[in-house]
């Protein structure tokens, strides 16, 4: 393949800051981000005004031009924004912040998300106006307004399909809540998830219960990539990028509801580019994040990336097959977006680069090849993969 | 006349761009009409200023029959605007249209909203006009036939 990404940068550095619950942050979104990225240089050993470049997505808030003042940046080199709301573009902003390092646009390109919904406004509400026009237009006035309910309409055509049943679910959610015990940063750590819970939580709109649904959080998160030449001067192992794609197949963006093939998570055409980037299959990888804007989001995505057949999600979707240490595909290690923080999805890149230097509070053994699904359901989605020293 | 969803919903209203008027203007007289290219006569939804098979900016609104199939659907239980805070369970369905296939078009499902909903199902439109209403607009409902 021409114009590969695989091997040509490294994650030096990664932090967060602490992650709250919706509304609770102390500081402003801003600070927020500056923190985070002010951490994750510190993680990294290097000075936050080695950044050149920023890189984020779902319409961040934190302007680069104010970020790169604020931090005194002498040459600023990258300000990229990948389009697309939800979490669709996590692993879209880790490519092009790649794209520019491999092409020596920029040498220290920093990826990040904030988030302070108190400051700002929820996610899962609806609009209070009197009147609404364009493509909302169409759904709004009949109920239809919020992500779990522009979602469910997919998963339910796709659990029909395939007459996937509801515990299938219920596993992706027990398991991320199951690994977010382990992981003291996770809002849900001490808050633990069970089938008799989940089973009497009540209907957020069918096929989803409460804990089918992502959290909404306030924090940042960053990582910062550089060079792959320079991996061993970082004290962490070398964890390099293998694969990073993003996109979305034929007229996804057909408004209501109306792209072709409908009950997918959006992954069918990046599916071949990244598993060739990568050199590897869906055998090779040894631990998944996969981000739950909503379980059924999970279920498609784990389908799309060639987990299992959808004939089979009934036998694969159990808690066993998903948690470490003994599931044949450990997932949502860090608690995910159902248990550790929803920052859109960047803590699960942060979580699968945790897992290649062996810093994971549920760590795989072995794991050498670590893969992120950002943003099912969405347009466009992307996803990367993780690799280490030995996967060169 | 009654209505299914509670009042207090944002109010649809054509786009400021006109896109969409000639649907809108058609569910206030009964009609349902969808955007069809007249250089290739592919129906294309939602709308769009130019036809995505042929790249033709020719295109017009033709109507079509107000029938179709439940293509896939949702009972919603949590209210995420005040005013359904007291609605209960409501349906909204996908429905294919039967005319243009390639179509779908998101409205409520009449009757029990704790009914199964069947997939494939055929149903009919109901127009739902909201006279009284500022603005007066109307929605397209659907029921089992």
């Amino acid at each position: 393949m021409s114009g590969t990404l695989r091997g040509k940068v490294c994650v030096a550095g990664v932090a967060e800051t602490t992650y709250y619950k919706r509304g609770e942050a102390p500081d402003a979104e801003f600070k927020l981000a500056l923190e985070a990225i002010v951490k994750a240089c510190e993680n990294a050993g290097i000075s936050a005004k080695e950044i050149d470049g920023f890189s984020s997505f779902s319409n961040d808030r934190s302007d680069a031009s104010r970020l790169s003042a604020a931090l005194g940046i002498h040459d600023m080199r990258l300000a990229n924004m990948q389009w697309g709301g939800g979490g669709g573009g996590g692993s879209g902003a880790i490519a092009n912040a790649a794209a520019a390092i491999a092409t020596g646009q920029a040498e220290c390109v920093v990826v990040f998300r904030a988030l302070a919904q108190g400051q700002f406004g929820r996610f899962g509400q609806g609009p209070q106006r009197n009147t609404i026009s364009g493509e909302f237009a169409h759904t709004i006035p009949y109920g239809l307004m919020s992500p779990a309910q522009m979602f469910a309409m997919k998963v339910n055509r796709f659990m029909y399909e395939n007459n996937v049943k509801q515990d299938a679910l219920r596993a992706i959610s027990l398991a991320s809540y199951h690994h977010a015990q382990n992981n003291p940063r996770a809002v849900m750590h001490g808050r633990p998830l069970d089938e008799k819970k989940y089973e009497n939580s009540r209907w957020i709109v069918e096929p989803f219960h409460l804990y089918d649904c992502c959290q909404e959080n306030d924090g940042a998160a960053a990582m910062i990539f550089v060079s792959a030449d320079r991996a061993k001067e970082f004290d962490h192992p070398p964890c390099y990028l293998l694969s990073a794609v993003a996109g979305s197949h034929h007229r996804a963006g057909a408004p209501v509801h109306n792209a072709p093939d409908y009950a997918t998570s959006a992954f069918k055409t990046l599916v071949p580019r990244l598993y060739d980037m990568a050199k590897v299959k869906a055998g090779d990888i040894d631990v998944l994040q996969s981000y739950e804007n909503f379980t059924g989001g999970v279920l498609m995505s784990i389908v799309e990336h060639e987990f299992c057949l959808p004939s089979e999600c009934n036998e694969f979707f159990t808690l066993e097959n998903l948690t470490n240490p003994n599931g044949k595909l450990p997932l949502n290690t860090s608690g995910g977006n159902l248990a550790e923080c929803y920052m859109h999805g960047l803590g699960l890149n942060i979580e699968a680069v945790r897992q290649i230097w062996r810093e994971s509070s549920n760590q795989v053994d072995n794991a050498e090849v670590s893969m992120v699904i950002s943003g099912p359901m969405v347009t466009p989605v992307s996803a990367s993969i993780f690799g280490s020293e030995a996967t060169l | 006349m009654s209505y299914y969803l509670k009042l207090g919903l944002p109010k649809p209203v054509p786009a400021p761009d006109g896109l969409d008027a000639p649907f809108w203007e058609g569910l206030a007289e009964d009609k349902l009409m969808i955007q069809r290219c007249r250089a290739c006569q592919r129906w294309q939804w939602g709308p769009e200023w130019i036809c995505h098979g042929c790249h033709s900016f020719d295109l017009t609104f033709e109507e079509v029959e107000p029938k179709g199939v439940i293509y896939s659907h949702e009972r919603v239980w949590h209210p995420v605007h005040p005013a359904l805070n007291n609605q209960g369970p409501y349906i909204v369905v996908l429905v294919e249209l039967a005319q243009s296939p390639s179509v779908r078009i998101v409205g409520n499902l009449l009757g029990d909203p704790e009914q199964t909903i069947p997939i494939g199902a055929e149903v009919a439109a109901v127009f739902e006009h909201h006279l009284d209403d500022d603005p007066v607009h109307t929605l397209l409902q659907w029921q089992l036939t």
